[in-house]
């Protein structure tokens, strides 16, 4: 809020501008110790690397780790890997939460549905689905599709059961606006169910990107063909553990950036909105 | 033709049924409502006022008895009956232009001419400007007008007034009394509201129904005199017949709320 009244006021003016002074010099705080502790970590992580507080072997060190980078980019067989691996989350992370929502639909649409498979949600959402792996593989093969389908089946049922509740929270009176214009289900659905649930779906996708990521890694790890999770899975059996500190740094840096694309997206869909 | 009433409601009795018991709402209440008439039905809260309201929107149907409008069931997509909630319920995801065109897109009604008249209704309103607004950018009274031209765009033949001025400041509250009423007269609408509140029930109707509660059946009827009907809701409130009348009503009220109390106890 600015204070314009007719009459100028320096001292308000003044205390604006201090305030304003004072919220830049907190982010620059902020900032500092962010920046900070970045540098400090990565330090002290070469620093006892080489003075072999830890084993270099183990734990590898960032000069050993961007050597490695270096090289890996240079013969070009990492961006294949991490292209890879991204291409597998995002098509994983986009399939659970279209076929989680799907699903929510139909719960919604058939509320017998809902009510007979309520136990049976209840058991998918509380095994881990990674312990599916095996099977999937065995059954679509050891190829890329059973990689998405491990990036996608780890996040389906959450993002149902989350979306569905949605669904049924919404506020009676919307329904009843909607029907006394003599709205059919269908068109219910349209207008309010899904449009009202999509912070909902939103905030699910901020928690499949993460849960995506694990699917893909584990599914890489068991198919054992390329991408991050099989250069973590062959630098552990080849004792090579710079490989398996870049991929998890890789692996920071672009699930990081998905993240971002999702809030970027937030942003976008909820304009106005709040 | 024969002299039908515009709005029948036909021996109504509502009963909600729950696993633990059977809750009556409403007890064979008709009423007949001329074209054009306003309204209002007051009572205790938890007299089935809403309820009414409902099944006379065609949302629920009643346990027993019927409601017809024109002498027709009111089915079906070519219903043509307006309701207004406490609240404004505008979808805060959609522009106050998509909010108020939602009804005539729905009743497949969106044309160019249409859209005009429901987008005019605005101005008419006094807002100006608002059209690809969030609802979330107005103020309680402009949204309220917003739902009010979004309720009037689909040229409903009946309007539904469930308390919607309940939540409102009492300044926007006159305010928007005036506006509703003299709209309503303007296009010769037939309209029920339902309220606690008696100065607004004097004030807006030409016809009220006391309600006593569980179940609830029309405890009393009042025709508000001749002078007030004529006035707008603000003006009423000053004419000299009005206070009598409140008072009137008031001690009724009270009486119902006692003997709700006695027989309870």
């Amino acid at each position: 809020m600015t204070l314009n009244n007719k009459q100028p006021k320096p001292k308000v003016d003044f205390l604006h501008e201090a305030f304003l002074k004072e919220q830049q010099a907190e982010k620059r705080r902020v900032r500092f110790f962010q920046i900070a502790i970045f540098i400090v970590f990565f330090s002290l992580w070469e620093t006892a690397s080489r003075l072999a507080w830890i084993d270099p072997l183990i734990f590898s060190s960032p000069s050993a780790v961007w050597a490695l980078f270096l090289e890996k980019m240079g013969d070009g067989s990492l961006p294949g890997h991490i292209g890879v691996t991204v291409f597998e989350t995002i098509l994983g992370f986009l399939a659970g939460t279209l076929l989680g929502t799907f699903l929510a639909a139909l719960l919604w649409w058939f509320p017998r549905l809902s009510k007979i498979l309520d136990p049976y949600l209840v058991v998918l959402n509380a095994m881990p689905k990674v312990a599916l792996g095996p099977i999937l593989i065995v059954a679509i093969g050891p190829s890329l599709t059973s990689i998405i389908a491990m990036g996608a089946i780890i996040s389906v049922i959450i993002t149902t059961i989350v979306v569905y509740t949605s669904f049924q929270e919404i506020d009676e009176n919307y329904l009843k606006v909607m029907k006394t214009f003599g709205a059919t289900k269908r068109e219910i659905f349209k207008e309010v169910i899904l449009p009202a649930s999509i912070p909902t779906i939103i905030s699910t996708l901020k928690v499949n990107v993460g849960l995506s990521w694990v699917g893909v890694i584990v599914g890489e790890f068991l198919v054992s063909a390329q991408g991050l999770g099989y250069m973590i899975i062959y630098g552990f059996q080849v004792f090579n553990f710079n490989l398996v500190m870049l991929s998890l740094l890789i692996i920071a840096v672009f699930a990081t950036l998905m993240y971002q694309g999702v809030e970027l997206l937030e942003r976008k869909w909820m304009k106005g909105r709040v | 033709m024969a002299a039908v009433s515009f709005l029948q409601v036909q021996d109504v009795t509502h009963t909600y049924f729950s696993l633990k018991e059977k809750t009556a709402a409403l007890e064979n209440v008709s009423i007949e409502v001329e074209k054009g008439e306003f309204v209002s039905f007051l009572g205790p809260s938890g007299c089935g006022k809403t309820t009414l309201l409902s099944i006379i929107a065609g949302i629920v149907s009643p346990t027993e008895g019927r409601v017809l409008v024109e002498g027709r069931t009111p089915d079906g997509k070519d219903r043509h009956i307006g309701y207004m909630l406490q609240q404004d319920y505008l979808f805060p995801w959609k522009t106050i232009e998509e909010n108020v065109l939602i009804g005539l897109h729905i009743s497949k009604k969106l044309g160019p001419e249409t859209k005009e008249t429901a987008l005019g209704l605005l101005k008419k309103f006094g807002l100006y400007e608002v059209e690809k607004k969030y609802p979330k950018e107005l103020s309680g009274g402009m949204r309220q007008r917003a739902a009010l031209a979004r309720t009037l765009a689909v040229d409903p033949d009946i309007l539904l007034l469930d308390e919607p001025f309940s939540a409102l400041d009492y300044q926007t509250k006159l305010n928007l009394e005036d506006l509703v009423f003299n709209t309503l007269k303007t296009y010769q609408k037939t309209a029920v509201l339902v309220t606690h509140d008696i100065g607004e029930a004097i004030a807006m109707s030409d016809r009220i129904l006391l309600f006593s509660k569980q179940p609830g059946t029309i405890h009393k009827t009042f025709a508000v005199p001749e002078p007030i009907r004529k006035l707008t809701p603000f003006e009423a409130r000053q004419e000299p017949e009005f206070q009598p009348l409140f008072q009137n009503i008031w001690k009724e009220l009270n009486d119902l709320e006692q003997q709700t109390t006695e027989t309870k106890s």
